[in-house]
C-alpha cells in the first residue's frame, strides 16, 4: 500500500499557504497531522495532485485561554490541547472527549484543526465543538471569516469552507459556571471511532446534546426528551452497527450523558 | 553419571532471542538486505466471482521502471493448479488454486497478474494500468445455503460440497434410541484469521555463479517449501535453499503449501536471474492469506436423567472458501475433538466442506477445536439446563477419569493416529478451576449485584488438545571443534515460540550447561535437511525429545572421552557446569571444549590455559585412527517419531459483566487451568496461554470477516477488523497441573493452541448466565454489543 | 520532483533527496537500513512502525519522509546506550513481554515516550492497558507487556506511590 504520486509544498507562512491553496485549486489537499489523510493516500483512496503541508506554519500552533473560552490554532496537536490545564478548566468536556480520540500516539500528530476540517461525523471533537456552540476561523483569498459550528458541518466529511479557504483557528466557548457537561461513547475497541457518542451540557432547565456517529454531521438537540433525540438523529447502518441499534444507543448514551452532566452541574464538579 | 536431572528443564529462564529483537536487530524477511532486488505487486481480483473477458497488461509493461508483467499465459509449465496435499476418499471434488487466475476469478484478492518493477511504488502504479474487464458471476457467500442450492463456485463440479465424511464411535443410533433425554441445537462460529503482525513476505535470489537459488520466506515449514520448490522448479536440493529467518508470528497461516506467491517470486528470480522480493501488505493479507474458523455445527447429546451423557451426534459444515489444498485437516481436527474431556461412548460426527467465493481456509491456531468445543460445551450447558442440574456437576459426572487412561475413542482420528487420550487428571483440573473462579460463592454475588443493577455471569468450559503429531522431527547437537560452543540445529522454524530458549534448555539439561550456552539454529534448509515444521503444537514434543536423545549421544561420547582423559571409569563421572568431573573430586575435570578439541587430530592447539586438559587425551599422542567408528567431533543426531499423540487438557472459567443498555461486555475475571505435561519453561508456557486466550477472546467478541452478498470483503483493514488491543483482553490467571505424558521420555505435551480453544464457549456461557433474567440463549461466536442487545430483545424476558 | 531533507536520526545527521510520496517508514528501512522499525499495516492502526519524532511517539507509516525535514528521530536502534539495554527493553526481557518480536520495537518506543513524558505513572492494570492501547500484539495477549511497563516504570523512578 503505497501512495500514488503527488507534488508537495510546505509553505512557511499562512499567507503563502493561502496563495498555494488558490493556485493549486481543489485537486490539492491540505496536510495537517496526516493521521486521517495519509491512510487514505496509502490505500490510494485519496489522489490529490499536491499536498500543502502546514507543518511549518508555526503561527497556527497555540492554545489561548481567555475568560470566554479557548482559542486553538488549527495546527495545534490534539495532545497539546489535551495537556492545557486552562482548556480542561474552561471546557472540561474537551479532555473527556479527547481521551476517546484514537490513542496518544495518534493524538501526538493529529491536529485540532485537522479533525474539525475532516468533519467525520463519528469524530469526537466536532461533536464537542458543536455542543459547546463553538466556531472556527478560516482564511481565504477574500480574507478571514468566522463560521459557527452549527453552520460548519454540512455532511459526511464536508464543511462549509470554500475550496480555497484554510481553517486557521477553532474556538471552544467556556462552560458556564452553573453548567455541567459529559461525554460518553460506545466504541468497539478503546480508541476506535464510536458506534455512537453523546456530549451533553446541562445548566438549570436548559440542556444541549450533541450526538456523534448518528447522522451525516454531529447532531445537536436542545431537549431532554429522548423522543426529540430520536427525531433529530439520522443514523446509518454499517458493518459495526445497524441504524436501529444506533437509535437504541442514542437513547441510552444520551440519557446517561445527560444524567452525568446534571449531576456535575449540581455537584459543581467537572 | 548424570547431572542434576531437571535442573534446567522447568526453569523460567529469560529468553536467548530477546536482546537481539529488543535492539531492533531482528532479521525478518523484509530486513534481509537486497538493495538490488526487484519488487513485486499483484493485480488481484476486485470481485468474488467473475469470468475474465479482457486482461491486457501492455500499458503496465510499458510503464517506466517495470521489468516484467506476467499473467497465467506467461507461466508456461507452471500454469497448473497448485498441489493438493492430502487427497482422501471423503474429498471427491478437490480444487486447488492456479498461481495466477485462468479465465475465471473465484474470490476477492485472487492474484491475476504479477508486476515486477524497480520498487513497490512503481509496481503498484503499473498494477493500476492493467486493463481488466470482468463478467460477473453469481457469488456463493452463505456456505450453509450452498450445500444444496444456488449457484456453483466451480461450474465443472456437480456440487459445492467438496468433501463429505462421517466418523463413528460405538453405536450412536442405539444410544439416541435409548436416551432418556436428548438436546439438540445449532451453533455457529464465524470466519476469522490468524492475523500475525508480520504479513507474509518472500525474497528470492539467484546466485549466477553457482546457479543456486536462495529463498527467504515467512513460512512455518522451510523443508516442505523446499521440497515443493525442488519439485516445481527442477533444481536439486543442494541448489535450492529456503530460509525462514525471524518470522513475525504465524499461528498456522504461514504453514500453508504453497501460496501462489511462494512459487511465483522464486520463479521470477530464476527466470530474471535477479533478486526479487514481495512484501504482502496488510490489505493483501486480509484478502489473500488464508482464513479459518467458519463452521456451523448441529449437535445432539443423548443422556440419562441423572446426567450421564451416552451419545453425541454432530453434523457440521465448514466454510471452505474457493479452494481446498489442505484437504480435510481442519474438519478432521474439529471432529477428533468433538467429545472433548468427556466419556461419551457413542459418537457420530459428519463433516462437510463447502466451497464459497472467499479466500480458502487452512489451519489457524486451534484448528477446528474452538468450533467443536463451542458446540460441545454449549450443548453440555444446554443439557444441564434441561436436566435442572448444575453445569459443573454435569461435567463432573462425565469427565474421563484418571484411571481411564489410555482412553481410546475408536473410530476418531487425530493427525492420522487413532484418538487415544494418553494422560491427565481432568476432575482435578475442573475442581481447581471452580475453586479459582469462586464457583460456589458466585450465585450469591451475582444475585447481590443484580439487585444493584449489574449483570454478572460466569462461564465454564473444559477442553482437550491433541498435540505432538509426527511423523517426526530431528536434531543435531554438536560441540564446535575449537570454540567449544554447543550448537543445535533442527529442521523447524520459529515464529515466536521461543525455541532458542526452550530447546537450549533441553540440551543444556543433558550436557550440564546453562541455556544461554547453547545456540539453536533453525529455519535454514542448508543446516538441517529433514523435518516438517512448526505447527499443530508439535514442535516441542517432537524436537525436544530428538534434541534430548542427540544430546545424550553427545554426553555419552563426552563421558567416554573424558574417562580417557581423566583416567577414570565413565561410570564415576558427572556432568555439570560445562565440565565433566570425577564424582566427589570436582578438581579432576575436563571441559566439553577440551574434549571437543582433543578428539580432533587436526585441532588448532592453543596456549589458553583453560584448554590445557586437551593434552591428556590418549589418542592425541599416539594417533591410530578413530575408535568405534567415532569421527573427529563431539556430536549426536537423533530423530523422534511419536507412537501416538499427546493430549493436553484444561478448564477455562470467566466472569463477565454485561451492560444490558448498550449490550457491551467486559471481562472481570479469566481463569485458566492448564495441563501440558512437563513444562520446559513455565513463563513461556504462560505466554503461549496468554496469547491463545487473547485470540480466543477475539473470536468471542471482536473478530469476524464480514462479506456482503456479492462476496465483497467489507472489513479488510485493521480499522474495521477488530483485533483487540490491551484494553479489550482480560488479565488471565493461570493454574498449572503437570501430568507427564507416558508417550515420550521427557513427558512433554504441546502447549501452543490450548489457550485459544475455550474462550468462545466460556464467553458465550458467561453472557448467557449474566442475562439469565431475560432468558437469553447464546449460540454463536463472536457476539458483539448489537447482537447482545438483539438477544435481549428477542428473549422471553427481553422487553427491558 | 525530489525534495532535499536534512534530519537527525539517532543522533546522526542525515541528508537525502526523497520523492514526496516516500513514507517515512520506508525511508528509515530502505534508505537508512534501520530495519528495526517494522511495517505492519500502513494505515496507522497496528503501531509496529512507531518511532519518536522530536521525542513524541508517532507512526512512521503515517508520515512522509519529506515531513521529517528538520526533525530529530529516534528509532529502536538508537534507544539503548551501548551495552546496556534501556530500562524498557530490559523490562520486556525480564517479563517475557515479547514472543515473535515483530511488534516489539513499536511497543518499546511508545512505552518509552509514555514513561518519559509522565511524571508518575499509575501502575494499575487498567491505567497501563489504556496507555499501551494503540499498539497491536498477536502473540502475548499483552499481559506480560503490562508487567514490563510496571517493571520499567519502577526502574525509571516513575511509579506512583
Amino acid at each position: 500500500m503505497k501512495p500514488p504520486p503527488f507534488d508537495y509544498h510546505a509553505p512557511a507562512t499562512l499567507d503563502e499557504a493561502v496563495r498555494l491553496r488558490t493556485e493549486l485549486g481543489p485537486e490539492a489537499s491540505i496536510l495537517a497531522g496526516g493521521q486521517s489523510l495519509i491512510p487514505l493516500l496509502n490505500l490510494r483512496f485519496a489522489r490529490p495532485s499536491a499536498l500543502i503541508d502546514l507543518r511549518r506554519v508555526r503561527e497556527l500552533v497555540y492554545v489561548r485561554a481567555g475568560q470566554d473560552g479557548v482559542a486553538v490554532g488549527a495546527m495545534t496537536s490534539q495532545r497539546e490541547l489535551e495537556r492545557s490545564v486552562d482548556a480542561a478548566r474552561l471546557c472540561p468536556l474537551l479532555r473527556e472527549a479527547q481521551r476517546c480520540v484514537a490513542h496518544p500516539v495518534i493524538r501526538n500528530r493529529g491536529t485540532v484543526g485537522g479533525t474539525i476540517a475532516h468533519a467525520d461525523p463519528a469524530a469526537e471533537l466536532p461533536a464537542a465543538l458543536r455542543v459547546l456552540a463553538g466556531h472556527v476561523t478560516v482564511r481565504g483569498p477574500r480574507g478571514e471569516r468566522r463560521i459557527d459550528a452549527d453552520e460548519l458541518f454540512q455532511f459526511h466529511f464536508t464543511t462549509s469552507l470554500e475550496p480555497d479557504e484554510i481553517l486557521t483557528e477553532v474556538f471552544f466557548p467556556a462552560l458556564r459556571p452553573d453548567a455541567g457537561s459529559a461525554y460518553l461513547e460506545l466504541s468497539r475497541r478503546h480508541g476506535d471511532y464510536p458506534l455512537a457518542g453523546a456530549a451533553a451540557i446541562a445548566a438549570g432547565d436548559h440542556v444541549r446534546l450533541c450526538f456523534a456517529a448518528l447522522g451525516p454531521t454531529p447532531v445537536l438537540v436542545e431537549s431532554d426528551d429522548p423522543a426529540d433525540w430520536d427525531a433529530a438523529i439520522e443514523p446509518a447502518g454499517d458493518i459495526h452497527a445497524s441504524a436501529g441499534y444506533r437509535r437504541e444507543l442514542a437513547a441510552v448514551l444520551g440519557g446517561r450523558a445527560l444524567a452525568l452532566a446534571r449531576e456535575r452541574a449540581t455537584g459543581g464538579a467537572a | 553419571m548424570t547431572g542434576a536431572a531437571g535442573r534446567v528443564i522447568g526453569r523460567s529462564v529469560a529468553r536467548n532471542e530477546d536482546e537481539r529483537l529488543l535492539r531492533g536487530r531482528g532479521m525478518y524477511v523484509d530486513d534481509v538486505r537486497a538493495p538490488d532486488a526487484l519488487h513485486v505487486a499483484f493485480l488481484r481480483s476486485p470481485v468474488a466471482h467473475a469470468r475474465i473477458r479482457v486482461l491486457d497488461v501492455s500499458a503496465a509493461r510499458a510503464h517506466p521502471g517495470v521489468t516484467a508483467v506476467w499473467t497465467h499465459a506467461d507461466l508456461g509449465e507452471h500454469a497448473e493448479p497448485l498441489p493438493l496435499l492430502f487427497p482422501h476418499e471423503h474429498l471427491p471434488h478437490p480444487k486447488t488454486q492456479q498461481p495466477l487466475a485462468v479465465d475465471e476469478v473465484d474470490f476477492v484478492g485472487q492474484p491475476i497478474a504479477m508486476v515486477i518493477a524497480e520498487n513497490r511504488y512503481t509496481a503498484e502504479d503499473a498494477v493500476e494500468l492493467i486493463e481488466l474487464d470482468l463478467e460477473d458471476l453469481p457469488a456463493v457467500v452463505d456456505y450453509e445455503a450452498a450445500v444444496d442450492q444456488g449457484p456453483l463456485v466451480h461450474a465443472d463440479l456437480p456440487t459445492n460440497v467438496a468433501a463429505d465424511g462421517t466418523w463413528t464411535v460405538g453405536d450412536p443410533d442405539r444410544a439416541f434410541a435409548e436416551a432418556e433425554i436428548v438436546v439438540r441445537h445449532r451453533f455457529v462460529c464465524e470466519r476469522s484469521s490468524s492475523m500475525p503482525m508480520e504479513p507474509r513476505a518472500v525474497l528470492a535470489r539467484l546466485d549466477p555463479g553457482t546457479g543456486s537459488l536462495t529463498v527467504w520466506d515467512t513460512t512455518q515449514c522451510v523443508l516442505p517449501v523446499r521440497s515443493a520448490l525442488v519439485a516445481k522448479l527442477g533444481l536439486p536440493e543442494d541448489l535450492l535453499h529456503v530460509i525462514a529467518p525471524d518470522v513475525g508470528g504465524g499461528f498456522g497461516l504461514k504453514g500453508y503449501l504453497l501460496y501462489p506467491e511462494e512459487l511465483l517470486v522464486p520463479l521470477a528470480a530464476l527466470r530474471l536471474r535477479a533478486a526479487v522480493r514481495w512484501n504482502e501488505d496488510r490489505r493483501e493479507h486480509f484478502l489473500a492469506s488464508n482464513h479459518q474458523r467458519g463452521q456451523a455445527h448441529t449437535i445432539e447429546l443423548a443422556a440419562t436423567r441423572d446426567g450421564v451423557i451416552t451419545g453425541l451426534r454432530d453434523d457440521f459444515v465448514q466454510d471452505q472458501g474457493a479452494f481446498i489444498a489442505y484437504g480435510l485437516i481442519t474438519p478432521w481436527i474439529a471432529a477428533s475433538h468433538v467429545a472433548g474431556s468427556y466419556r461419551i461412548p457413542n459418537v457420530s460426527v459428519r463433516y462437510r466442506c463447502v466451497y464459497t467465493n472467499k479466500v480458502s481456509v487452512s489451519p489457524m491456531r486451534g484448528v477446528g477445536r474452538p468450533q467443536s468445543s463451542f458446540a460441545l460445551e454449549r450443548a453440555v450447558d444446554l443439557l444441564a439446563h434441561e436436566l435442572g442440574l448444575d453445569r459443573a456437576e454435569l461435567r463432573r459426572r462425565n469427565l474421563v477419569q484418571p484411571e481411564d487412561f489410555p482412553y481410546a475413542r475408536e473410530g476418531l482420528f487425530f493427525a492420522g493416529y487413532p484418538v487415544v487420550l494418553d494422560s491427565g487428571d481432568y476432575p482435578k483440573a475442573l475442581e481447581l478451576a471452580l475453586d479459582a473462579i469462586g464457583y460456589d460463592g458466585f450465585a450469591a454475588e451475582q444475585a447481590l449485584e443484580r439487585e444493584r443493577g449489574r449483570y454478572l455471569g460466569l462461564g465454564l468450559a473444559c477442553y482437550v488438545e491433541g498435540t505432538g503429531e509426527g511423523p517426526y522431527e530431528g536434531a543435531r547437537v554438536y560441540v564446535q571443534p575449537t570454540s567449544g560452543k554447543v550448537q543445535v540445529t533442527t529442521g523447524l522454524t520459529t515464529q515466536g515460540q521461543s525455541h532458542a530458549t526452550t530447546f537450549a534448555q533441553i540440551a543444556a539439561d543433558v550436557l550440564g550447561l546453562e541455556p544461554d550456552q547453547v545456540q539453536i539454529e533453525e529455519g535454514n534448509t542448508a543446516a538441517f535437511g529433514f523435518g516438517a515444521g512448526t505447527f499443530g503444537s508439535r514442535a516441542i514434543v517432537n524436537c525436544a525429545n530428538a534434541i534430548s536423545l542427540a544430546a545424550l549421544e553427545v554426553r555419552d561420547k563426552a563421558l567416554r572421552y573424558a574417562a580417557n582423559m581423566l583416567e577414570a571409569a565413565a561410570e564415576d563421572l558427572e556432568v555439570g557446569g560445562g565440565m565433566i568431573h570425577v564424582r566427589g573430586v570436582p578438581e579432576r575435570s575436563v571441559s566439553l571444549r577440551e574434549i571437543a578439541i582433543a578428539v580432533n587430530p587436526i585441532r588448532y592447539t592453543t596456549l589458553d590455559p583453560s584448554t590445557a586438559g586437551v593434552e591428556r587425551f590418549a589418542p592425541a599422542r599416539t594417533w591410530s585412527g578413530f575408535e568405534r567408528g567415532d569421527g573427529p567431533l563431539l556430536e549426536g543426531s537423533a530423530f523422534w517419531a511419536p507412537s501416538s499423540t499427546t493430549w493436553s487438557n484444561g478448564v477455562h472459567a470467566a466472569i463477565v459483566e454485561v451492560d444490558p443498555g448498550t449490550g457491551d461486555v467486559r471481562y472481570l475475571r479469566y481463569v485458566v487451568v492448564h495441563d501440558c505435561g512437563v513444562m520446559v519453561n513455565p513463563a513461556i508456557v504462560n505466554g503461549q496461554i496468554h496469547g491463545g486466550v487473547a485470540q480466543g477472546v477475539a473470536n468471542s467478541f471482536f473478530e469476524r470477516m464480514v462479506y456482503d452478498e456479492t462476496g465483497q470483503h467489507r472489513n479488510a483493514s485493521f480499522l474495521d477488523f477488530l483485533m483487540p488491543y490491551a484494553t479489550e483482553v482480560p488479565s488471565i490467571e493461570i493454574h498449572h497441573l503437570e501430568t507427564p505424558s507416558p508417550l515420550n521420555p521427557l513427558g512433554i505435551k504441546g502447549a501452543g493452541e490450548g489457550g485459544s480453544i475455550s474462550p468462545p464457549a466460556v464467553t458465550a456461557a458467561a453472557i448467557e448466565d449474566a442475562l439469565a433474567p431475560f432468558g437469553v440463549h447464546v449460540d454463536e461466536a463472536p457476539l458483539d454489543p448489537q447482537r447482545v442487545r438483539a438477544l435481549i430483545a428477542a428473549a422471553p424476558g427481553g422487553a427491558a | 520532483m525530489k525534495h532535499a531533507v536534512t534530519l537527525t536520526v539517532n543522533g546522526e545527521r542525515v541528508e537525502r533527496e526523497v520523492e514526496p510520496r516516500l513514507l517515512l517508514s520506508d525511508f528509515l528501512r530502505h534508505e537508512l537500513g534501520l530495519t528495526g522499525t517494522h511495517v505492519g499495516c500502513e494505515h496507522g492502526v497496528c503501531g509496529c512502525c512507531t518511532i519518536l519524532v522530536d521525542g513524541a511517539a508517532a507512526r512512521s507509516c503515517l508520515m512522509l519522509a519529506v515531513q521529517a525535514d528538520g526533525v530529530e528521530l529516534r528509532t529502536i536502534e538508537g534507544l539503548a546506550e551501548g551495552e546496556e539495554l534501556h530500562p524498557v527493553q530490559a523490562a520486556f526481557r525480564e517479563a517475557h513481554g515479547l514472543q515473535c518480536g515483530f511488534c516489539t520495537p513499536g511497543f518499546v518506543l511508545a512505552i518509552t515516550a509514555f514513561l518519559e513524558e509522565s511524571e508518575t505513572v499509575d501502575l494499575s492494570d487498567g491505567a497501563i492497558r489504556e496507555a499501551i492501547a494503540g499498539n497491536l500484539c498477536r502473540c502475548t495477549g499483552y499481559q506480560n507487556i503490562v508487567e514490563a511497563v510496571r517493571i520499567a516504570a519502577r526502574a525509571m523512578g516513575k511509579a506512583s506511590a
